[in-house]
């Protein structure tokens, strides 16, 4: 089952390493993996979306909370929550009636166009995995998609429930 | 505040935490610390012969006395030389700071001489680990290490330090911190209440209990509280491999060590329990045999300081997160009169039931006139070191004949690689052991294969005179793996002999040491009583041992815990 753990964890060099190192070093996956620092710097926040059943999963949350750097981790998908990835893909626009799909197609997604060439439309659009992978889907039967890059998912609980130091 | 060079700050803050030795070899990335060594009394340094034997050196310091051991090396070479002795270690929780020169920050990156990405090597193998980048957070992380060693459950922790912030040239303030705090890493050490309760009443209503046994007990030393609690209930008590010595060995409640090589009464008395008060012990598969099949009427009751150990290959039905010490503690606390009479009562059919499978005498064996039999070498070793000796061993059969005739009465005295298995840990860890006991009784229970895995440290023994007795059972061969060629292979003896081994007296003489070599089994009494005698000696006993003896009862794979060969022909 796809999971979506998050993590609290120092701000320091070699922290993300050891996250990833434990994922490779006890044969975890990671699908995705989402990291940056929080409103206090010294902290970084990190989204990682991975797979396996309940036993693994409850490994995987324990060997990482183990770790020195980490304070805190939950596995969002126990409870309900909201998880966003943004994707930023460019597609070639060779004509004006696929430049009007494109466009067309876009705004059906609620995307964006952020950059435009005579030659491609560079597009942002932010969502589940599910709906990124649904315009990557539409997109390919419209225009050449020449490249994409996504972030990968990150989430917050829903309500009052809150990851804090 | 004092000023001082950061190489002098290392040395201080060795000091400032407490630490007697230090295990090095020294290199270009570490002059400065070892010109900071020198000429002060406060910290003695021990010159090895090998990183690898320093690392070894320190595990066995800190296993023979919970305190945690240090190691000095250089960058490159240096460093990545201990990290076999880092895994051990690691493998077996227990506590080990090394710190490891590194190449000036300026060269980082740049496959600079000797440049190797200690931090990044040690990685999956330590707890935790520090690159130090300026003189000033020396004092810190150094006291960090330490803390973080040695708490909760313990391993090695590395400490890199670049060479340009070391530099003697210059002056920085030295503050070492009153209290480490750190708010990511605050170890559980106290047990939940409502699971104590949980687990004491599953105790108390068992039919048929046992307590099994591990290293976590006696590395936050609570073996008496076990034997109290073990008193008390009237319960059967099954050490690991690594838990030997937690509980009395010739405590007539011990059934043995359990697992793959463990007595056919404990793994008996394992699988036919209702309840199992597994403490510090981590359920590994040298003990389980097959999950699967694994004591399928027992409630299990986990009590380990390290949540990811608890349900991480058999599931727990009571888990209880703590110190053995701390949940023991808590346990009592909980505990109403026990009425002895109703208590020996409830159990008395079960302790019925061990002993019908005592009376197998699964450790016998059939003893010659014409070979030496590897176990009559530790029994009669156990008989002249009054069973009271620090024994540390290599890995092989050579383990297991020690492991199971040489039953250890107190938490400590048994020094082994459980985890890795690591051959060569031996000799250095017996070192270790005699540094931190000068005075002890240190053997070295050793094969033809292991000793020579780090033998160059007999040149360490005799420079600092450690009197270490050293029993190599040499059966020419590896025994552990032709035992296993016999059972599964056929026969087929692959690669699994010591062809030219040297002439191990002359080579114990050579550096210094006495040897004597033992063939015949009438010399064999004799030969230990002189070496026994030879107080300030090293001595290598150098004994030839019948080479077509299998180690028994062995778990037969894939089966349940009870599932065993008793000796060649027979199985249960
Ligand atoms: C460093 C290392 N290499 C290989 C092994 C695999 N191994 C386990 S036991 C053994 C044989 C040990 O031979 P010896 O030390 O003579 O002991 P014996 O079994 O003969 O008593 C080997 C090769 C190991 N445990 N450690
Ligand atoms: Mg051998």
């Amino acid at each position: 089952m796809r999971r979506i753990i998050s993590v609290l964890m120092e701000n320091e060099p070699g922290a993300l390493s050891r996250i990833i190192g434990l994922f490779s070093q006890r044969g975890y996956n990671v699908d995705s993996l989402c990291v940056a620092p929080i409103e206090d710097s010294s902290l970084s926040r990190l989204t990682i979306t991975t797979a396996g059943d309940d036993k693994v999963i409850e490994q995987i949350t324990k060997q990482v909370n183990k770790l020195i750097d980490v304070l805190k981790i939950s596995d969002l998908t126990d409870g309900s929550h909201v998880e966003r990835e943004l994707m930023l893909i460019k597609v070639a626009t060779r004509s004006d009636a696929v430049r009007d799909e494109v466009k067309r197609t876009v705004d059906i997604f609620r995307g964006q166009v952020v950059d435009i060439t005579p030659r491609n439309y560079t597009i942002e659009i932010t969502g589940t995995s599910d709906k990124l992978d649904a315009f990557i889907q539409t997109m390919s039967q419209t225009a050449e998609i020449v490249e994409l890059s996504r972030t990968g998912v990150c989430g917050l609980a829903r309500g009052e429930k809150a990851m804090r130091q | 505040m004092e000023m001082m060079s950061g190489a002098a700050m290392v040395v201080r803050a060795l000091k400032d935490v407490g630490v007697k030795h230090v295990f090095g070899y020294p290199g270009g990335a570490v002059l400065d610390i070892y010109d900071a060594l020198y000429a002060q009394e406060d910290v003695q340094h021990v010159l090895v012969r090998h990183e690898q034997a320093a690392a070894h050196m320190a595990d066995g310091y800190a296993r023979a006395t919970g305190q945690t051991g240090t190691v000095l090396v250089t960058s490159g070479p240096g460093a990545t030389n201990t990290l076999t002795g880092i895994a051990t270690a690691y493998m077996d929780s227990i506590p080990m700071v090394i710190l490891s020169g590194q190449v000036p920050s300026v060269h980082i990156g740049e496959d600079a001489f000797q440049e190797t990405d200690m931090v990044g090597c040690s990685r999956p193998i330590v707890k935790h680990s520090f690159l130090v980048k300026r003189a000033i957070d020396i004092p810190d992380a150094i006291a960090k290490a330490y803390y973080i060693a040695n708490t909760g459950r313990p391993g090695p922790v590395v400490v890199d330090l670049p060479k340009d912030i070391v530099n003697i040239q210059e002056s920085h303030p030295y503050q070492f911190p009153d209290k480490v705090q750190m708010r990511s890493y605050n170890p559980t050490i106290k047990g939940h209440m409502g699971q104590i309760k949980k687990a004491l009443k599953a105790l108390l209503d068992a039919k048929r209990p046992v307590l099994y046994v591990g290293g976590g007990a006696i590395a936050c030393d609570a073996s008496s509280l076990v034997t109290e609690l073990a008193e008390k209930l009237h319960l059967p008590v099954t050490n690991t491999l690594m838990g030997l010595g937690a509980f009395p060995g010739d405590h007539q409640q011990c059934i043995g060590m359990l697992g793959m090589h463990g007595t056919l009464e404990a793994n008996k008395t394992m699988h036919n329990a209702d309840c199992i008060l597994a403490l510090g012990a981590r359920f590994d598969d040298r003990v389980t045999n097959n999950v699967d099949k694994f004591c399928p009427h027992a409630t299990i009751i986990h009590v380990d300081i390290d949540p990811a150990s608890i349900s991480k290959t058999v599931n727990a039905h009571i888990p209880v997160v703590g110190s053995v010490k701390s949940v023991l503690t808590q346990f009592f606390e909980q505990m109403h009169e026990i009425n002895d009479t109703e208590r020996k009562e409830q159990l008395a059919d079960w302790w019925e039931q061990i002993a019908s499978w005592r009376t197998r005498k699964c450790l016998n064996y059939a003893s010659s006139n014409e070979l030496i039999k590897p176990q009559q070498v530790i029994e009669s070793l156990y008989r002249h070191t009054q069973g009271d000796a620090y024994v540390s061993s290599d890995v092989g059969q050579h383990q297991m004949f020690a492991a199971l005739y040489y039953p250890f009465a107190k938490p400590r005295r048994w020094i082994n690689s459980g985890g890795l298995g690591t051959m060569g840990f031996g000799l250095p860890a017996a070192m270790g052991v005699q540094f931190a006991h000068p005075d002890a009784v240190v053997c070295c229970v050793t094969g033809d294969g292991s000793i020579q895995m780090n033998i160059q440290e007999l040149s360490t023994c005799m420079q600092y005179g450690l009197p270490v007795k050293i029993i190599s059972l040499n059966n020419r061969a590896l025994g552990m793996v032709r035992q296993w060629q016999d059972m599964i292979y056929k026969g087929r003896h692959s690669h699994s002999y010591m062809d030219s081994l040297p002439d191990f007296v002359k080579l114990a003489e050579a550096y210094g040491h006495v040897g004597i070599k033992v063939d015949k089994p009438e010399e064999l009494e004799d030969a230990m009583a002189r070496c026994f005698a030879l107080k300030d000696k090293l001595v290598f006993m150098d004994i030839a041992v019948d080479q077509n003896e299998h180690v028994y009862p062995m778990q037969i794979k894939y089966g349940a815990m009870d599932d065993m060969r008793l000796s060649k022909t027979e199985r249960t």
